[in-house]
């Protein structure tokens, strides 16, 4: 199967979960399972090649000028890791499914499971580190929601919150280092960047790159100092707790360690920062994890200090610990996950998972004890189990280990985390499983159904198969080690094997297993001095820190974010008049290269007629009905200027669209009050003449120099009136332009439109179902209702009037390719004599008249004028192309047919819709208001009044 | 004429800047309204300024006004027309909803000060 299935699978199958979740639990978990599985054996087809020691790429350029294309590749280390995550994943699915309760929103688990697994395949398939880098913030995303699952725990949160902070700052800083790396290099292509180990090496930049990196590294596999992070995401439900925090995610920063080994390993800097910040790690995680009571606490510690483990084998440098590690992720995965899912039965059968509640569950759950016993053994490093095999090679390698100059150091304290190790897997065993049955769980404990422990006993099969028989694991843990050495060194020749003969690492292994059990035998009084030494506490530190960087946010933000609008307006406006001042200070002028043209009397008394509108409006916007007459003028002004300086398309829109917003501002100016008090101080106002006065001279000074100068270029207007009859087939070249040229653009506003007026709807909706719907109901109208609120001579005119509006908004249409007009102003004219019938007979006769939503009027506009785009498609051409053709019917003239005026017929049908929910919106409005609204066309009707009682209802409607 | 329609615009920005400043919804409004105006002629008049020349082809005439500032400016207007019908009803929203037109927000007693921190 194709990388790029492997890796889509996920991401698309993640849409289904939630599809399925009516479908009940079993046929969600069912899909996804299934989804996972397709993966799986995508990934298995491509093993062939694998083992063959070839590498599988796929790659298609996304955008190659940024270097960024999506590029994948499948060698040794990648398998391994994919074969983790997908095979890990089927187990934790299977499982998911029986740990889950019926109150959990299963659909939604599987999704963020779903999404988590592409992303995590993602990481380790990529073979361009800028998609590595976005796969791996969509881990640190995803994994925030499922470590948040339980939404209604405070410790989910706050865990998924810190997870998020410290993985997501690391991912930054990651980048960061990534960039350096593509910088030096000059690819970002890591099949290219694995080629300049010496080329890197030598750079200046190679440290910082490095350590930002590591960054990244570290704060996703929780390496000390950023350890912190991991146990409080066991908040998580358990699936996700083995999956992320014991398999995955936590391995991320283990697999960029092993995918950069090539190039960034084998410098000092690279062993003393890994091998110390890991030593560490594994020494602090085995220590901590020891006291911990929650059974998922001491896990995720014990994490910790494994990865810690794994990272100093990196941080060695050499071959052999490169092995090691890779040997050791694997076997920690499959102890640590049975062992975490372990964990989630006693939770789930117990109900608790506090190791001092617990004990004597040995004889409760049979088959629950056998399958931790195995993992914890293995994990303590016993003999015969895989986890004995890994850590001999660890210890193996500390012994040739030299830090700071102390021969001694690595191996003490490598074998001092181990006992620790021994100590911790032991205490598990003895604590949960051994001593009495007790009579005090919170719930009566049973082995659970198999469902539950299947899963973990697979693993465990596998603990012991390796454990027993670890030639079996040796090819493929060498494949992947080739992999990940690259061409920098061999892969080294030692043998897997249990019995090596007494070397240093037995000794310190039976340290390790003695002073383990020695240290569990005075646990109570360890336990007493740990409990007396004081430790910080992360939580805290981080939870202070995340409150002092929001209170200092705030001290800057509130006192500027003051909610004034008034004063952000004022500032934008001063703010934008001193950036054009400046460049208008600064800048030159050209010479003036056009002539002022002259001016008639008409011209002069439009001018006039506009300045002295907009000054009324100034000093009388108090007077608010008065406002809208003046406001009217302007805009009958402006439409009449479009005439008169050749744009008779735009006049006709200008004109209508000032009809429809008067009659919209009228409908809001019957709730608003009337008058406008006065309220702001002289200074103030005189503060706001000023800045309006500035504005104006400086959009004055703009468009008077703009007027009298040429373009600097020529403009692209000369095409459009060229082709605008050969290419689109009309002599109307603003419509041609509308629907043709730039259909496109046109197609994205009639949406916007669409948009707009669906938001008003909803507005209405919201604020007739809440609390302001009471306050209408309860209003009085604040001034003199009409007695005849629907005259007869209105309703009689409008009803005639209507068919002629329509007919001349067709006309107007059908034109509009040719002449002016066209959909935007045919559907306006139409809007307006629908709304006219609103306006006679009310919002309620009108309302039970209407066939068809608005809507679904706007969704039809939408779809028209989409399909009309993608029929070209079918054809061939780009999306819009248009095409025209004439044909002659007897007994009419030739006429055109073009695709644009089906393109036209969506515009109209949009603006229809618009126009008519947004007028319709605000009269719901004023419905809930008022007295009730009859069901007659009139409210005084001679035919009614005289026809007998009962029988008026008859005429209703004609 | 340039003198004309440049001073237009500049009326028109000055009355709609003054209004935008205002403390009250509706002159906020009308501020806006007479500020799409003057953009919008703005606009149409970087195609300058031609009279007696519509965009409509003819065999008689040589030159036309341009016409894309006007296709550019027709769907403005229609798309100034939602925008208005959004922001009149968030307006109307907000009065019905708190009985207070006010564009700013208004110092509040102390137990709501408390509840908005």
């Amino acid at each position: 199967m194709s990388l790029f299935f492997i890796v889509a699978l996920p991401f698309f199958g993640a849409l289904l979960p939630g599809l399925m979740n009516a479908a009940g639990r079993s046929a969600t978990a069912g899909i996804t399972f299934t989804v996972s599985l397709a993966a799986f054996i995508g990934l298995l087809t491509n093993l062939p090649t694998v083992l063959a020691g070839d590498v599988v790429m796929a790659r298609v350029d996304w955008m190659p000028v940024l270097g960024l294309n999506f590029t994948l590749m499948l060698d040794g280390l990648g398998f391994f890791f994919a074969l983790l995550i997908l095979g890990i994943g089927l187990l934790i699915i299977a499982y998911g499914r029986h740990y889950l309760s019926r109150e959990d929103n299963m659909g939604q688990f599987f999704t963020y499971l779903l999404l988590f697994q592409g992303a995590m395949v993602g990481i380790v398939l990529s073979d361009n580190i800028l998609l590595l880098l976005i796969f791996w913030e969509l881990t640190s995303l995803s994994s925030f929601l499922l470590i948040g699952y339980w939404k209604h725990l405070p410790e989910g949160r706050q865990g998924a919150r810190m997870a998020l902070t410290v993985t997501g700052m690391g991912g930054l800083a990651m980048i960061g280092g990534m960039l350096i790396l593509g910088q030096i290099v000059g690819s970002y292509d890591l099949s290219v960047i694995l080629q300049n180990r010496d080329l890197i090496q030598a750079d200046p930049l190679y440290v910082p790159a490095l350590i930002l990196i590591l960054l990244g590294c570290f704060t996703k596999s929780a390496q000390f100092p950023f350890h912190f992070w991991l146990p409080h995401a066991m908040a998580a439900p358990t699936p996700v707790s083995a999956y992320l925090h014991s398999a995955t995610m936590v391995k991320a920063g283990i697999f960029l360690m092993a995918r950069m080994w090539p190039v960034l390993s084998g410098t000092t800097e690279w062993v003393v920062i890994v091998t110390t910040a890991g030593l560490i790690t594994m020494v602090i995680g085995a220590v901590i994890a020891l006291y911990k009571h929650d059974l998922k606490a001491l896990l995720a510690f014990s994490t910790v200090s494994h990865l810690g483990l794994i990272t100093m084998l990196l941080g060695t440098g050499t071959a052999f610990g490169a092995m090691a590690a890779m040997f050791h992720i694997l076997n920690h995965a499959t102890f640590k996950a049975a062992l975490f899912m372990s964990a989630g039965i006693i939770d789930h059968e117990a109900h608790t998972r506090d190791i001092r509640r617990l004990g004597g569950l040995r004889k409760l759950m049979p088959i629950t004890f056998v399958i931790a016993t195995i993992a914890a053994l293995s994990m303590a490093g016993i003999p015969f189990l895989n986890g004995f095999l890994s850590k001999e090679m660890m210890l193996e390698e500390a012994t040739h280990t030299t830090l700071f100059g102390i021969p001694w150091l690595v191996p003490a304290l490598a074998t001092f985390g181990s006992l620790f190790s021994a100590a911790y897997c032991f205490r598990l065993i003895g604590h949960v499983f051994f001593g009495p049955v007790r009579g005090d769980y919170p719930a009566k404990p049973h082995d659970p159904p198999a469902g539950l422990w299947l899963p973990p006993s697979i693993l465990v099969v596998l603990v012991v198969v390796i454990g027993v028989a670890p030639f079996l694991a040796e090819p493929f843990v060498k494949l992947v080690t080739a992999s990940v050495l690259g061409d920098v060194a061999d892969v080294p020749k030692a043998y897997f094997k249990i019995w090596h003969g007494l070397v240093p690492a037995l000794f310190m292994s039976v340290a390790a297993v003695i002073g383990g059990l020695v240290l569990l035998a005075v646990f109570n009084p360890a336990l007493r001095l740990w409990d007396a030494a004081p430790r910080p506490d992360a939580k805290v530190i981080f939870e202070a820190i995340v409150e002092s960087v929001a209170k200092a946010a705030q001290a800057v933000i509130l006192p500027l974010h003051n909610g004034a609008f008034s004063r952000y307006a004022a500032i934008g406006a001063v703010a934008i008049i001193a950036a054009g001042y400046h460049a208008w200070s600064t800048g030159t002028v050209g010479p003036a290269t056009r002539e002022m043209q002259a001016a008639g009397p008409v011209a002069i008394a439009g001018w006039a007629m506009l300045a002295a509108a907009t000054v009324g409006l100034v000093f009388m916007h108090r007077n608010r009905l008065l406002s809208l007459i003046l406001i009217g003028i302007v805009g009958l002004m402006v439409s009449i200027g479009f005439v008169f300086f050749s744009a008779p398309d735009l006049a006709m829109t200008q004109f209508t669209v000032e009809v429809v917003t008067i009659i919209l501002l009228l409908l809001a100016l019957n709730f608003l009050p009337k008058t406008t008090p006065v309220e702001s101080t002289v200074l103030r106002r005189v503060r706001d003449t000023a800045v309006a006065i500035a504005g104006g001279l400086a959009t004055f000074g703009l468009a008077y120099h703009y007027l009298l100068r040429d373009a600097v270029t020529t403009p692209i207007s000369e095409f459009h009136l060229a082709n605008s009859y050969k290419g689109g087939g009309g002599t109307n070249v603003v419509n041609v332009i509308l629907v043709d040229f730039r259909g496109f653009d046109t197609y994205g506003e009639i949406i916007v439109l669409g948009i707009a007026a669906l938001l008003i709807y909803a507005l209405t909706e919201t604020l007739l179902s809440g609390p302001v719907r009471a306050r209408l109901l309860n209003r009085l109208p604040d001034q003199p209702r009409a007695g005849d609120m629907h005259p007869m001579m209105m309703v009689v005119l409008t009803r005639v009037i209507m068919p002629v509006v329509l007919m001349v908004g067709f006309y107007i249409f059908l034109r509009g390719h040719n002449e002016p007009g066209g959909g935007f102003i045919a559907g306006l004219i139409v809007s307006i004599g629908v709304v006219m019938q609103y306006m006679a007979s009310g919002f309620s006769w009108a309302s039970a008249r209407l066939k068809y939503p608005y809507h679904g009027v706007i969704g039809a506009g939408v779809l028209v004028a989409g399909l009309t785009g993608i029929g070209s498609w079918f054809v061939g051409k780009p999306f819009l192309t248009s095409d025209f053709t004439y044909v002659r019917i007897p007994p009419f003239e030739k006429f055109e047919l073009a695709t644009a005026a089906l393109f036209d017929v969506g515009v109209f049908l949009a603006v229809v819709g618009a126009v008519m929910l947004s007028l319709e919106s605000f009269s719901r409005l004023a419905r809930r208001a008022h007295t009730p609204d009859t069901d007659h066309p009139m409210d005084i009707d001679p035919s009614r009044d005289l026809a007998p009682e009962g029988a008026g209802s008859a005429k209703e409607g004609v | 004429m340039e003198l004309l329609v440049a001073s237009a615009i500049g009326i028109l920005t000055a009355g709609g800047l003054y209004l935008v400043l205002r403390l009250r919804t509706f002159p906020v409004i009308m501020g806006i309204s007479l500020l799409t105006y003057a953009v919008n002629v703005f606009l149409f008049a970087s195609g300058r300024l031609t009279v007696g020349a519509p965009p409509v082809l003819r065999d008689s005439m040589e030159s036309y006004a341009d016409p894309l500032p006007q296709a550019l400016v027709l769907t403005a207007i229609v798309i100034s027309f939602g925008m208005t019908a959004v922001v009149v009803m968030i307006a109307l929203g907000a009065y019905l909803g708190s009985d207070d037109d006010h564009v700013d927000d208004q110092p509040q007693d102390d137990t709501q000060a408390e509840g908005r921190s």
